[in-house]
């Protein structure tokens, strides 16, 4: 039969009970809306913590000495000396998928200026350093290759140790720090960028060229680990891989042996952490999709109540030449209708809560296109399969008794 | 001679009812031809709904054969009876069955709405050409809760006349109107008759028999008799001369 007419007739049927109509479908409604809402915070919150780890560099790769697991006592990673800076010169000569990479040497101590004096570290990296953690010098300058070759008494500051070793505010450009008993020029200072999601002060930060760390702080040959991007995000892994043969290679390891070295991506770190809200995620969906089932019900109560109150309308539709098919398409599509129109509004007041969530409790939310999708088919479905039991009911009724039903 | 429209041959129909077996028609035949007004009377229990229920092709017999239209339907499915149904038969109702809310002229077009070989206009001009025929072409958008039982009557002959059917089955058609509105719509079954339509019309009032081309009249399952009317009433004269009630 044509599905034109049976739609026809359905929205007609469902017209004739306006009320009972909306007040089914506000099950629905409600079941998508807050689908639409819980799924939105959710992943508006998975975006925001994706968004500060990107802020370090998402393609970031590190570098460390020595195994994760290694039988026998554990030595601290900065201890071990496996890393050197040909290790470091062989990944820059062949490494073709790393973008940027810096050695990484430190030394904890006091800086000193004047009266003031403040703990922290001088992080010894090279200049590629700052396009790896996506930092910027915002007064005076980067230091240089020339720096770095020649070993020099720079530094550039964060902003929490040029607030502390310059309470007055005085320009620190030009300067001469003390680090230990080492004195440094300030030549620049670092952009402020705030606490990161770990907590850790992203400006308590003080970059002096490795070299400088190396031969004139620690007095070492080896390096204590080394930072590195990717040429993209999304190539990490492969990126890890090369790291890996080249620095197998240059460390002369037979296959047998285990690394003496290992590889950490920031990608690692945000999977870790965005699982967890995964979960949260997860969570408050179910819940919803909870409601959203209640819904379904409802509609199947109301199917069911509505096929009753209308047996004698269907034995006439029968009488005058509906098959048991066409009542039962009928009902489904009075089912359908129901389940997906309340859907679509459930998705506009999710989409409304949602944009009121963000504007007055301030929580990152976003909309994923995905959910949306996915709640429309979930609809459709429970029309479908809430609709099929009073539907069948309503075409298996004997047309004779259904005519006389009182 | 005129076309065989239905054509019953000992036709029976038992029911199992618990252990007992009601026997509701015990070898009934009879043969109506095109443009023939039956009347079908009995009494409660004489089997004359169950007559009418295989007659509509809305129930099948027990033993014996049915031909509409030249089709045999005692062997037919659920689905063929419905097709059956709706091109060839048009039912009239005691309690006219319209649908609630619904306008004249979308009641009209309902049995259209089963038959996907007529589209939206024809639909439409269809219905509206049978509700002019029966007096309503005034109130063609008129719900059907807003109407008068007769006018509702006249809605649901319209509604059986749409799609053209070889036979009309009414079914006790005047028995929820007063005298004076029974009489109209009477007035109106024998204009259709007037005009070669072949009508059925069960009842158990022996009085509209004096309007019929003929009578069968059943009792306990069997036909007791069967007799042509030359003499037909004209259900108008009467109505004519019915007093017109004042308040």
């Amino acid at each position: 039969m044509k599905l034109s007419n049976l739609s026809k007739i359905a929205i007609k049927a469902l017209g004739n009970n306006k009320m009972r109509c909306f007040l089914t479908m506000l099950g629905v409604i409600i079941g998508v809306g807050a689908v639409i809402a819980m799924l939105a915070i959710g992943q508006g919150s998975k975006n925001s913590i994706k968004a500060q780890i990107s802020e370090m560099g998402s393609n970031m790769i590190m570098i460390m000495p020595g195994a994760e697991r290694r039988g026998g006592v554990r030595q601290s990673s900065e201890d071990m000396q496996t890393l050197k800076p040909a290790d470091y010169e062989a990944i820059v000569e062949q490494a073709n998928m790393v973008d940027k990479i810096s050695p990484m040497v430190s030394s904890s101590g006091q800086w000193v200026y004047g009266n003031n004096n403040y703990p922290s570290q001088a992080q010894g990296v090279n200049t590629q350093y700052l396009d790896i953690r996506q930092r910027k010098v915002v007064e005076g300058e980067m230091f240089t290759e020339a720096d770095v070759k020649t070993a020099a008494k720079v530094c550039v500051l964060g902003k929490t140790l040029v607030d502390n070793l310059f309470p007055d505010g005085t320009d620190p450009i030009g300067k001469i720090v003390r680090f230990g008993s080492i004195p440094l020029t300030i030549i620049g200072v670092l952009d402020e960028k705030g606490y990161n999601t770990m907590g850790q002060d992203q400006d308590d930060m003080a970059l002096v060229p490795y070299t400088t760390v190396m031969k004139r702080m620690l007095a070492i040959d080896y390096i204590q680990g080394m930072q590195a991007s990717a040429v993209d995000e999304n190539l990490t892994d492969i990126t890890i891989d090369q790291i890996t043969d080249i620095l197998r290679q240059s460390h002369k390891l037979r296959a047998d042996q285990p690394d003496n070295f290992t590889i950490r991506s920031m990608q690692e770190l945000a999977e870790m952490i965005s699982s967890t809200s995964s979960m949260m995620t997860v969570l408050l969906a179910a819940v919803a999709g909870i409601s959203l089932l209640v819904g379904g019900i409802g509609i199947m109560n109301i199917m069911i109540v509505s096929v009753t109150e209308r047996t004698r309308e269907i034995g006439l539709r029968m009488s005058i030449g509906a098959t048991g098919r066409d009542i039962m398409t009928q009902f489904l599509i009075e089912a359908v209708i129901i389940s997906v129109t309340g859907g679509v509004i459930g998705i506009l007041l999710g989409a409304l809560a949602t944009w009121l969530i963000g504007v007055f409790a301030n929580w990152p939310v976003q909309i994923d296109p995905f959910s949306v999708i996915l709640s429309f088919v979930v609809c459709t479905v429970i029309g479908v399969l809430f609709g099929f039991y009073p539907a069948a009911k309503a075409s298996n009724l004997d047309p004779i008794e259904a005519i006389r039903y009182e | 001679m005129a076309k065989e429209i239905i054509k019953v041959v000992d036709l029976k129909r038992y029911f199992k009812v618990g252990d007992e077996t009601v026997k509701a028609l015990r070898g009934v035949s009879f043969t109506i031809h095109e443009g023939e007004f039956v009347t079908i009377m009995g009494t409660s229990g004489s089997g004359k709904s169950t007559l009418l229920n295989t007659l509509g092709c809305l129930d099948t017999p027990s033993s014996g054969e049915y031909y509409i239209d030249g089709i045999a339907v005692s062997g037919m499915g659920k689905n063929e009876r419905a097709k059956i149904r709706n091109r060839k038969i048009g039912f009239i109702f005691q309690n006219y069955n319209l649908l609630p809310k619904t306008t004249a002229l979308e009641n009209v077009e309902l049995p259209l709405l089963y038959n996907p070989t007529v589209s939206a206009k024809e639909r439409a001009e269809r219905a509206e050409k049978c509700l002019r025929e029966v007096g309503l072409g005034e109130r063609l958008y008129h719900k059907s809760n807003q109407m008068s039982g007769g006018q509702q009557q006249r809605v649901a002959i319209a509604r059986a006349l749409v799609n053209n059917p070889v036979i009309i089955l009414a079914d006790e058609a005047t028995g929820n109107l007063d005298t004076r509105t029974s009489f109209s719509i009477l007035t109106l079954f024998q204009r259709l008759h007037k005009e070669g339509k072949t009508i059925i019309f069960v009842t158990h009032n022996p009085e509209l028999s004096l309007y019929s081309s003929r009578n069968i009249t059943l009792r306990d399952g069997h036909i007791v008799s069967d007799e042509y009317n030359n003499d037909i009433q004209s259900a108008e004269d009467v109505y004519r001369n019915l007093p017109v009630e004042t308040e």
